[in-house]
């Protein structure tokens, strides 16, 4: 059996806390240089060259491109035939994420208690879920994600008779609400079906796909393609400052659910949407 | 082309602004975000003074990431401003200017800035490297306990910010929404 060592867990995390936070993905870039070409307000295409600034002057420096460096979001892929040795995942990946915050000058923004909001000061604990797969490898996708635009994110538990037109008018509505505070152009990830928590994590997991690549299903996909246009006919656009560049991309998981159920939650991403994956073999 | 303006605001340029202007601000600005914005508040309803005199100043709403060595500061860029509504009206009682954030005010906020003559600056969201590069000094004044939640005193020059919100009730996110939507 193929053996893991915790120590290894803790180093790589820690690199791709660092690199997600300094070195905007090819994919939000790309989409940054289009969105300045699309671009109709003068206002929303400033506010589009300072981010590419932005991001230049972050991978140059290797600086966090934004002051909020988030809140460390793990999907883990373990392949059931490997073995982690020297201590537990879920520990290694919060010493790595430690070790990261520390060493990259990262800000530490998670507090022990939402209701006594003292820090932790390490930036601990990070979020992690943890998928059992086939095979004997593991792979760690990461996300920085920022605090604005979770607080604008949403669930909500629909009718099935609402339909896809209730779905459509439901996170329309939500982006629209959103407007400036989830710091647009945003990344708008939605879940749909599963039950309460298994929504929210869809609509989470959505997120972690790169930008530009569409749903394999090409139904899911059509959905996304047409979300993606009337977000950006909200006329909300770069921060929120009026605009037709709303939404970078639009992503969409689907999963079965309840009879009684429609579930749909909306998890919005800002512009700086960090991810990064790495395998251990 | 961006107006440029010198702090502390003086009401000429202030009552100049209109929604959307482009500008670049020089000169002090203090940093406060949630957690010291509950402390002035509280602390101010027991009797103790706020701990900058806040007459024509400007607040920039942030919580720096560490300086590296050698750097003035580290990342940079505005966080939401909502959170600090339920504040806000009491500072701009007290002399207050001039704020610095991003996304939406309360309408009891929007109202107390025509009142007291105040005008809200939106810097952009995620453009935290990019906004550093305009703070020429750093210095925690106050709440030192708080971290990144401390008051700092900036210097500042050419910071880069569009007006939100004018003293005259303008509004560029409800007027660019409405231009740009189909």
């Amino acid at each position: 059996m193929k053996k893991i060592h915790y120590e290894n867990i803790v180093e790589q995390v820690a690199e791709i806390c660092k690199k997600s936070n300094y070195n905007l993905g090819e994919d939000v870039y790309s989409a940054f240089k289009l969105a300045l070409q699309t671009e109709q307000s003068e206002i929303g295409k400033e506010v589009i060259s300072q981010l590419i600034e932005n991001a230049d002057i972050a991978k140059a420096e290797q600086v966090p491109m934004c002051q909020d460096t988030g809140t460390a979001v793990f999907i883990v892929e373990v392949g059931q035939d490997c073995h982690i040795v020297g201590g537990s995942l879920v520990d290694a990946i919060n010493e790595g994420v430690k070790k990261g915050y520390g060493e990259g000058y990262l800000r530490n923004s998670i507090i022990y208690n939402p209701l006594n909001r003292k820090n932790t000061g390490d930036n601990t604990p990070a979020i992690v879920h943890i998928d059992l797969v086939e095979g004997d490898n593991i792979t760690i996708h990461m996300t920085a994600k920022g605090g604005g635009a979770e607080n604008m994110s949403d669930l909500k538990m629909l009718k099935p008779s609402d339909g896809i037109e209730g779905v459509k008018k439901y996170i329309l509505s939500i982006v629209k609400e959103a407007g400036p505070n989830a710091c647009p152009p945003l990344v708008v990830g939605i879940g749909i079906g599963g039950n309460f928590e298994r929504c929210a994590y869809l609509a989470k997991k959505s997120l972690f796909r790169p930008l530009g690549v569409r749903h394999e299903d090409p139904v899911v996909a059509e959905l996304e393609e047409e979300l993606m246009s009337e977000i950006n006919r909200l006329g909300i656009g770069p921060q929120g400052m009026g605009g037709n560049t709303t939404a970078l991309d639009v992503k969409v998981e689907v999963e079965s659910c309840h009879i009684a159920a429609l579930p749909v939650a909306v998890n919005l991403n800002c512009h700086a949407s960090r991810h990064q994956t790495i395998t251990l073999t | 082309m961006p107006k440029k303006i010198n702090l502390p605001l003086q009401e000429t340029d202030l009552m100049a602004l209109k929604a959307g202007d482009r500008v670049l601000l020089s000169g002090v600005v203090y940093t406060a975000r949630d957690a010291a914005h509950k402390r002035m508040i509280e602390q101010k309803k027991e009797g103790i003074p706020f701990p900058i005199d806040l007459t024509n100043q400007v607040i920039y709403y942030v919580g720096p990431t560490p300086a590296k060595p050698g750097m003035v500061i580290g990342s940079a860029g505005p966080t939401t401003s909502g959170r600090m509504d339920l504040y806000t009206p009491r500072l701009l009682e007290a002399g207050l200017k001039g704020m610095i954030g991003k996304g939406y005010r309360s309408e009891e906020v929007k109202q107390a800035m025509i009142k007291h003559k105040a005008v809200y600056f939106g810097a952009v969201g995620g453009a935290a490297a990019l906004i550093a590069r305009s703070i020429k000094s750093s210095e925690v004044i106050a709440y030192e306990d708080l971290g990144t939640e401390a008051i700092r005193k900036l210097t500042i020059e050419n910071f880069p910010v569009f007006v939100i919100n004018d003293a005259h009730g303008g509004d560029v996110y409800q007027e660019g929404v409405a231009q740009y939507k189909s």
